[in-house]
């Protein structure tokens, strides 16, 4: 046996991508060495609960621990991040300086929250990102002490969850997005209008197409207020920075991958491209960190950042690295996510980007229970449900197989469509590839 | 709130349960089969105690067969946990 096949399979990425990738080699049979590296000291948790209930305080930041579902029996090298991989070598540099071997690499690494740059006050203390397990536990601690006024930086779905969160604890609270509408890149501002009511009813306050230059802070270094580019101030002595995420694939900067913030570019099958565009038969990659062609959308470039895309593109992945060559699968997935916030349920599936048209085909806006339908060009792109989820399959189902907008018109409590523009916001800049993301 | 799984020391370690909320379509279940560890809040938000009492495991495992969609995982009893 060689060095490379003792070195077996690395996964690296602790998280839920890492862990089900993991779960998936085990259960196809593959027996050799698994080692599992993770750059923060916990076991695998999972993310969703972070920013709802931990926020709460009714779920520990620890409780949050995913189940292993298969007996692993890998090697896990937790607290150790990877700063560097040598495919010549097939090694993986590890910060303490170790070199670990692979034989096949599934990179799970993740993406890591957009900070607020240090020169417009970044550096300050009581302004917070949440993303990880020990930033909940941190901004938690925060919440505690009762801040005088928390101030949310930017309307997705996190920015959201944390204002209904904030509000169930009796905190006041501002949140600031440039946009009309919360959420109005993922679900466009007609959706995301029902958020804005949310927000009132729950008593925050809402700064709509406004955007934070830079924050004060007082003589101990901590956040005092906040300037807004229209002039006005926001005193906060609390801020979450709810700004999405860039891919975590600095550590393959040198690695002659094509990899940069947006991801890590893979072929159909999962398989990581180098920077020539030839697939890396031995290195695979999923979840959050994943750039592929989705054959589902034409074979157009995206990255999907939702916990379902983890799960399932890591069992995908991890059969491929078993497989050989001529038996690579492409990886087909429709985008899903879910969010709680100021008591509803808000489910979607598909992708909204580029929709022309939306109706509410199930319920009614004004009650907030309704399943809304986004079309392009005639064609059904997504679904998105508020409490009304028990629909979602069938849509699901009607925009995987590209129907025509509306997909279901005979049942029978739907009355007649009118179709609305969905009110997305001009792109933020050039982008050669779609992110499906909490932003 | 109560702060429902604040781990207290000398207590062993607790489940470790999981539910695929993209899957989940609120059927409630597991509200009937585990009180208190599932529970419906709202018309449809599924909240969950993810690392409930190991006491707790013959209800939850009930509430994993109960599941008409298969949305709930819980770890196996296996005692190999580090």
């Amino acid at each position: 046996m060689s060095a490379a096949q003792a070195a077996g399979i690395v996964v690296v990425g602790a998280s839920l991508a890492g862990l089900r990738g993991a779960e998936a080699l085990r259960r196809a049979g593959y027996g050799g060495r698994l080692t599992i590296v993770g750059d923060e000291p916990h076991r695998p948790y999972d993310r969703p609960p972070l920013s709802k209930h931990v926020l709460s305080g009714e779920l520990a930041p620890n409780a949050t621990e995913l189940p292993e579902l298969v007996a692993l029996d890998a090697d896990w090298r937790l607290g150790h991040a990877a700063v560097a991989l040598d495919r010549a070598a097939r090694t993986i540099r590890l910060r303490d300086g170790t070199d670990l071997a692979y034989e096949r690499l599934l990179i799970a690494t993740g993406a890591q929250a957009r900070p607020w740059p240090d020169a417009a006050g970044g550096g300050l203390a009581n302004i917070f990102t949440l993303r990880g397990r020990d930033d909940a536990a941190r901004l938690r601690t925060a919440l505690a002490e009762t801040p005088r006024r928390v101030l949310i930086v930017g309307a997705g779905l996190i920015g959201c969850e944390a204002v209904s969160c904030c509000r169930d604890l009796g905190l006041p609270v501002t949140l600031v997005d440039p946009n009309p509408t919360p959420l109005a890149r993922s679900l466009g501002t007609w959706v995301g209008g029902v958020i804005t009511e949310c927000l009132k009813e729950a008593g925050a306050t809402f700064h709509a197409g406004a955007q934070v230059l830079r924050f004060e802070g007082d003589a101990s270094g901590r956040v005092v207020r906040a300037h807004l580019a229209d002039g006005r101030a926001v005193e906060a002595d609390l801020v979450i920075v709810a700004l999405g995420a860039t891919r975590a694939t600095d550590w393959l900067s040198g690695a002659g991958l094509m990899a940069d913030a947006g991801g890590v570019t893979c072929d159909g099958a999962c398989r990581v491209l180098g920077a020539d565009g030839t697939p890396c038969p031995d290195i695979y990659a999923a979840g959050d960190v994943a750039r592929w062609p989705n054959p589902l959308y034409g074979g157009r470039l995206m990255s999907v950042e939702h916990w379902g895309n983890a799960v399932a593109q890591a069992e995908h992945a991890a059969r491929n690295m078993l497989a050989p060559a001529e038996a690579q699968q492409a990886y087909r997935h429709l985008p899903a996510f879910w969010s709680s916030q100021f008591g509803i349920n808000i489910k979607a599936v598909g992708l909204t980007e580029g929709a022309d048209t939306v109706a509410i085909v199930q319920g009614s806006r004004a009650s907030r229970r309704f399943l809304a339908v986004y079309g392009r060009a005639g064609r059904s792109i997504a679904a998105v449900s508020f409490d009304q989820a028990r629909w979602l399959p069938a849509y699901a189902e009607a925009i995987t197989g590209g129907q025509a907008f509306p997909p279901i018109r005979d049942a029978s409590d739907q009355g007649a469509f009118t179709p609305m523009a969905p009110g997305f916001p001009p792109p933020r800049a050039a982008s050669t590839h779609i992110e499906a993301r909490h932003g | 709130m109560p702060n429902l799984t604040e781990p207290v020391p000398g207590e062993a370690a607790p489940l470790r349960v999981v539910v695929d909320l993209n899957r989940c379509q609120g059927y409630a279940q597991c509200c009937y089969a585990a009180p208190g560890v599932f529970d419906v809040r709202g018309h449809e938000i599924l909240f969950y105690d993810p690392a409930p009492a190991r006491a707790r495991r013959g209800e939850i495992e009930r509430a994993v067969q109960a599941c008409p969609v298969r949305a709930i995982s819980l770890q196996a009893d296996r005692g190999d946990t580090p």
